[in-house]
């Protein structure tokens, strides 16, 4: 097992009208193994771009990324994903989806059989294994989309806006899986939201970014995650200490929009 | 004029009956029974079944009525009756697909004039897809393949496969190959641009899932750009379908010994309208067929369709 070290990370695009956009600039961070980290920040921040480099789908301008001591040059195993939606398989079943790392990695049957049926308890989908993807609820298909993930055994699982697409109170028990199998795997979660509450809940650490450049505003350890395990997470939202962190991570993006807003009116 | 304004007086008179009996028969008690707004939704529009058939009946009972057929109750005035030469009575038509298929004609039986054009049509339609959908694949995978075939495909798209008999024939005579040939050409660019867009199709997310979880390039392209391009390919097939039935009977029209198009050619030669009329009936059940035949297909082999 290894830290991912983020070394002065630089990402600029050339538009075609000759302007540049500097997506991240100079960003260094070290994630420990077993962490796991929310990133949060408004949009145009370069938190997709920060998370793709991750993956190994984005070559950074500058500075390099190392899972251990193995550089990332490209997407594999080690650096599982998980989308927002529709990164499912819908021509495969529910159980295929799961088994799709193992089965491409040449395993045996019957092992991957007992993993994915493995898989489909811890994520609460026992049963569901014969049923096609687009017959499951959004909240399930995430589900799959995180027990597909695990079924490949990566050192770290990036997530981009996993639970965006649900509503209020399947995100809320979605929250709380992702804390149990985060707590029972030890994996390394890198998790991208829009969501304050969330990223509050779900970080032991929480990094703010900004845009233009794109870069690292500010850093907190928290306690929440830790808490929250196996916990009722809205008794957690119902602490003082949480009201207050809420209250001034929004106060900090709030004027890191209206500074995008001003700049932009002045500059139309 | 008179023709036309009996046919809308039929439509408006059985319009009014059924819109009268269906106040007196409840309809089922649906979701959509329930729906206020049905007028701009085109979700509660469904078709009428009772309207389907009365029309399929009003056109034979006009069909019969003005050519003084034995089949009708009603008939036009003796003034006003077409000749036979013009439009024969539906039972000649009838009666002429009952010889046809038992004593054939011109040298060929029904069923071989039939069987060669949809044989025409499966083999042009199976080697323009054996050939397209690579190609597609291609074009949508590699810079330099989609730069190289982009100009042949855009160019040869608008072209309409009718207006390349005349090269055809030069180039390949009138033989089964020079059809086939034809009909190959017809599928090959709707088959390769529904391939390029099956290939477009894709969401980026899906084909990054996979390599996350250590799926090489060959295994991408069999496991997740071929099944997720399918549902498009079948849409191509369809059309494809459509376009080489028409072209194949365009085609036999042009030159051929036996096939659908060369028997209502050959009849017209000799003012036999009533084989003519069965020849485009048979075209025209044949082609819906094919096109049945090919949803129905999609069903069993693509149920994930439009549910990505």
């Amino acid at each position: 097992m290894a830290d991912l070290r983020i070394e002065n990370l630089s990402m600029t695009f050339s538009l075609p009208n000759g302007s540049k956009i500097e997506a991240l600039k100079d960003v260094s961070l070290t994630i420990g193994d077993g962490e796991i980290v929310s990133v949060l920040g408004p949009s145009g921040c370069g938190k997709t771009t920060l998370l793709n480099i991750l993956a190994g789908f984005l070559a950074p301008t500058e500075g390099s990324v190392r899972l251990g001591d193995k550089p990332v040059t490209g997407p594999d195993r080690s650096r599982g994903m998980v989308f927002q939606q529709g990164a499912l398989f819908e021509w495969m079943s529910v159980a295929k989806n799961v088994g799709f790392g193992p089965r491409m990695a040449g395993r045996k049957r019957a092992e991957i059989d007992s993993r994915v049926d493995a898989l489909l308890d811890t994520v609460g989908l026992q049963g569901f294994g014969d049923k096609a993807v687009y017959e499951l609820s959004g909240g399930m298909q995430q589900r799959v989309a995180l027990a597909r993930c695990l079924a490949n055994d990566p050192e770290v699982i990036l997530m981009d806006e996993p639970l965006g697409a649900l509503d209020a109170l399947t995100r809320e028990k979605m929250q709380g899986l992702v804390l149990k199998l985060w707590k029972d795997t030890g994996k390394t979660i890198v998790l991208i939201t829009h969501s304050v509450e969330e990223a509050l809940l779900l970080g032991e650490r929480l990094i703010v970014m900004a845009p233009r450049p794109g870069r690292i505003h500010a850093e907190y350890r928290l306690p929440f995650a830790e808490k929250g395990v196996g916990e009722d997470l809205r008794a957690i939202k119902r602490l003082p200490e949480f009201s207050a962190r809420r209250d001034e991570i929004l106060e900090m993006i709030w004027e890191m929009e209206e500074e995008i807003m001003g700049r932009s009116e002045v500059a139309t | 004029m008179t023709l036309l304004a009996i046919y809308v007086a039929l439509l408006a008179l059985i319009w009014a009956l059924t819109a009268f009996l269906s106040l007196r028969i409840r309809q089922r008690d649906g979701f959509t029974t329930r729906k206020t707004v049905t007028f701009g939704d085109e979700s509660a529009v469904r078709p009428s079944r009772v309207a389907s058939v009365a029309s399929v009946l009003v056109i034979f009972l006009i069909w019969g009525a003005f050519t003084g057929s034995a089949w009708t109750f009603i008939h036009a005035p003796a003034e006003w009756q077409m000749r036979p030469i013009w439009l024969p009575p539906p039972e000649n038509v009838w009666h002429r697909l009952i010889s046809i298929a038992n004593d054939g004609y011109r040298n060929f039986t029904l069923w071989e004039h039939l069987s060669i054009s949809i044989w025409r049509v499966l083999a042009g339609f199976f080697l323009g897809a054996l050939v397209g959908i690579p190609l597609g694949f291609a074009m949508g995978l590699n810079n330099f393949l989609r730069g190289w075939f982009d100009p042949i495909v855009e160019f040869m798209r608008p072209v309409p496969p009718l207006a390349l008999i005349p090269l055809v024939i030069i180039w390949f005579g009138i033989d089964e190959k020079a059809k086939i040939i034809l009909l190959f050409l017809a599928a090959l660019w709707i088959m390769a641009i529904a391939a390029r867009a099956g290939v477009a199709g894709v969401a980026l997310s899906k084909v990054h899932a996979a390599y996350s979880l250590g799926a090489s390039k060959a295994q991408i392209l069999r496991h997740v750009i071929v099944p997720n391009a399918l549902p498009e390919i079948f849409t191509g097939a369809r059309v494809a379908m459509g376009v080489c039935w028409g072209t194949v009977v365009a085609a036999e029209l042009v030159a051929a010994e036996k096939g659908a198009g060369f028997t209502i050619m050959v009849a017209s030669r000799f003012m036999q309208t009533d084989i003519v009329l069965m020849g485009i009936i048979l075209i025209g059940i044949i082609g819906y067929s094919i096109d049945m035949a090919m949803r129905t297909a999609e069903r069993f082999l693509v149920p994930w369709k439009g549910r990505g």
